[in-house]
């Protein structure tokens, strides 16, 4: 009988043939905690006297939630882990490096691994097909220490999506439908399967938004096969040699299949508070926007700076709206200014800051005022996420929200791509800026 | 099934009793332990004070040593932060019940120590005064006078519950005893 990718890769690491249900040990191969979860699995750690790792060089402690500190009790949190990592060897990721999960894919994680990380979207590695997934401070300090967790083979779900995205649409829309077609625990302790032409073909990029947002339909992990498109990522990032060939095997046992029409999608926009609250853009245009965010694991990578830079390329940034703009990394940093697509969005007008969460956890850059509306690309859209309660949340594409930077509300981005295709012609841009 | 000593207590407690709590659908873990506290993530007994704040801003002040908090679907739902159920547990809460938790969530709820318990939840109301035994997996409204069950949880979890959570058994045993 053939196997899921989730059976053939804790399979792998528990050393013997899985099935979905058992419960099993198996070793892990990458570890990661943030500057939020850390402190607490240090100190569970010297708790029992157990302060070490099993595995130095691949456990990595990131500064990314608040960094750079915007206040001393964080401050010395981040203290607490640096002097950790001094004492055990483990890795340290510092401010201005980036968020964890878009550092892990680029200089760590290999297909068919195991990464558990103590961040709910440690899922963004099954864009790597490596079985990743987020647990607490406590799971993840046990895993770090003993390299080794347990685990309940999830059952998967297989998402099979075919045909081509239209101009304007891309992988968020696709996941946010999906989240708000099965809801947000529509796959609880499930593991998806992302397949597909549609798949097959998209950028490692938009693959990696997939897997980050499989979490928001409660799903352990969001997992996708290793291709040639995987290789020549791996390629990039000099380590080839680790790649292999990963996928779920034809006759394996899947709970679930959800097959989705990708050209049938329009963008999507998830309203406030959750995740699963997903409306068709129609349905959310000219919703007044006080604040934009293009970053997060979610959508802070080139390609989404790229899509972004298409929709505001000579158009002018509406004066009540506020535009911040977090790349990942410092990969994604650097290689977005040598495009110019930071400066293109720093002449827009745009508040470029360090590589890092930025505003999605509400620790700091960016907290909304009473009553506010944000379009952002992030993944997450709680009451409070933000940092206020009275915030109002709505999560969309690159597109989505740069359009509504421009625009000062909610508008399908669209409009502004086929405009652009009318060469010579400017059409309506003043009737929307009223 | 065994569930360790709650709150303190040297006694493994098998009877929780205690005042109801309600809550809706989808509670995620930034409505427990906002965004917004996150420089109080080492200083979890004041984080505890704001507990649940934006889903009731009155529940840290009102809940009572042995209270329950239950929910509807999703409960625990978001961020990993371990925090969540850490500082349910220190306002003095005896357990969660709910129709379904978030799978982050509910292992960290076991890793703390907290029970969590699955069961239907839609008849029981605001204020209900409630009996869990947690032997004969059975809760008591002692307001409406309905009882209930609740699903067992796998083995795996039992022992790691029962040794007071993670951090607890790998001390006892140096190593996963899960089986």
């Amino acid at each position: 009988m053939g196997k899921t990718l989730a059976e053939k890769i804790i399979g792998k690491h528990a050393g013997k043939e899985v099935n979905a249900g058992e419960i099993v040990l198996a070793s892990v191969d990458v570890c990661l905690m943030q500057d939020g979860t850390s402190p607490l699995a240090i100190r569970q750690l010297q708790k029992i006297n157990l302060e070490k790792a099993a595995n130095p060089r691949r456990t990595v402690l990131f500064l990314d939630h608040a960094a750079p500190s915007p206040r001393k009790e964080l401050s010395n949190d981040h203290i607490t882990i640096r002097k950790f990592a001094e004492k055990t060897g483990c890795q340290v990721s510092d401010i201005g490096m980036g968020v964890c999960h878009q550092i892990i894919f680029e200089s760590y994680l290999n297909p068919g691994e195991i990464l558990i990380g103590a961040d709910s979207h440690t899922c963004t590695g099954g864009a790597m097909a490596a079985f990743s997934t987020g647990m607490g401070s406590s799971d993840v300090a046990i895993g770090i220490a003993l390299g080794k967790t347990w685990f309940r083979i999830p059952e998967t779900f297989k998402i099979e999506v075919t045909g081509e995205f239209q101009p304007g649409v891309y992988s968020k829309d696709l996941i946010l439908y999906l989240i708000g077609l099965i809801g947000a625990d529509g796959a609880t302790y499930k593991a998806l399967e992302f397949t597909g032409d549609t798949i097959e073909q998209m950028s490692i990029s938009s693959r990696m938004t997939l897997s980050n947002m499989a979490v928001e339909a409660g799903a352990k992990a969001g997992l996708i096969a290793s291709d040639k498109l995987t290789k020549d990522y791996l390629k990039k990032q000099g380590r080839v040699s680790r790649f292999r060939e990963l996928k779920g095997d034809e006759d394996a046992i899947y709970e679930k299949v959800i097959k989705i029409d990708a050209s049938r999608l329009v963008p999507q926009v998830s309203f406030p508070h959750t995740v699963d609250n997903t409306k068709l853009i129609n349905e959310a245009k000219g919703i007044k926007i006080d604040q934009v965010f293009l970053g997060s694991c979610t959508n802070g990578r080139v390609e989404d700076f790229g899509v972004a830079c298409e929709i505001i390329k000579g158009r002018k940034k509406n004066p009540k709206t506020r535009f911040i703009v977090v790349p990942a990394s410092k990969a994604v940093f650097l290689e977005a200014m040598a495009k110019g697509y930071i400066r293109q969005l720093v002449d827009f007008g745009a508040a470029i800051l360090a590589p890092g969460c930025g505003p999605c956890v509400g620790v700091h850059e960016g907290i909304l005022g009473d009553g506010e509306n944000c379009i952002t690309t992030q993944n997450r859209n709680f009451k409070g996420r933000m940092g206020n309660p009275e915030g109002f949340i709505y999560l969309a594409s690159p597109a989505t929200a740069a359009a509504a930077a421009i625009a000062g509300e909610i508008i399908d981005p669209r409009e502004f791509l086929s405009r652009k295709k009318i060469k010579g012609k400017k059409v309506r841009v003043s009737r929307k800026r009223k | 099934m065994q569930y360790p000593p709650i709150n303190g207590e040297k006694e493994v407690v098998m009877i929780l009793k205690g005042k109801v709590f309600k809550f809706g659908d989808d509670i995620s873990t930034d409505l427990i332990a906002p965004g917004r506290y996150f420089h109080l993530r080492s200083n979890l007994p004041e984080m505890a004070k704001h507990v649940l704040e934006d889903a009731d801003p009155s529940f840290a002040v009102k809940v009572q040593k042995g209270d329950f908090v239950v929910g509807g679907d999703n409960f625990g739902c978001g961020s990993s932060r371990e925090h969540a159920p850490t500082i349910i547990k220190l306002a003095g809460v005896s357990a969660v019940l709910a129709k379904s938790f978030a799978r982050i969530f509910y292992r960290n709820a076991i890793n703390v120590g907290m029970p969590v318990l699955i069961c239907e939840t839609d008849k029981i109301s605001q204020g209900d005064e409630i009996e869990v035994n947690l032997e004969k997996g059975e809760i008591r409204d002692l307001t409406n006078g309905i009882t209930l069950s609740f699903a067992p949880l796998p083995k795996a979890m039992i022992n790691i519950l029962n040794d007071g959570g993670l951090v607890g058994h790998i001390q006892k045993h140096g190593d996963f005893k899960i089986d």
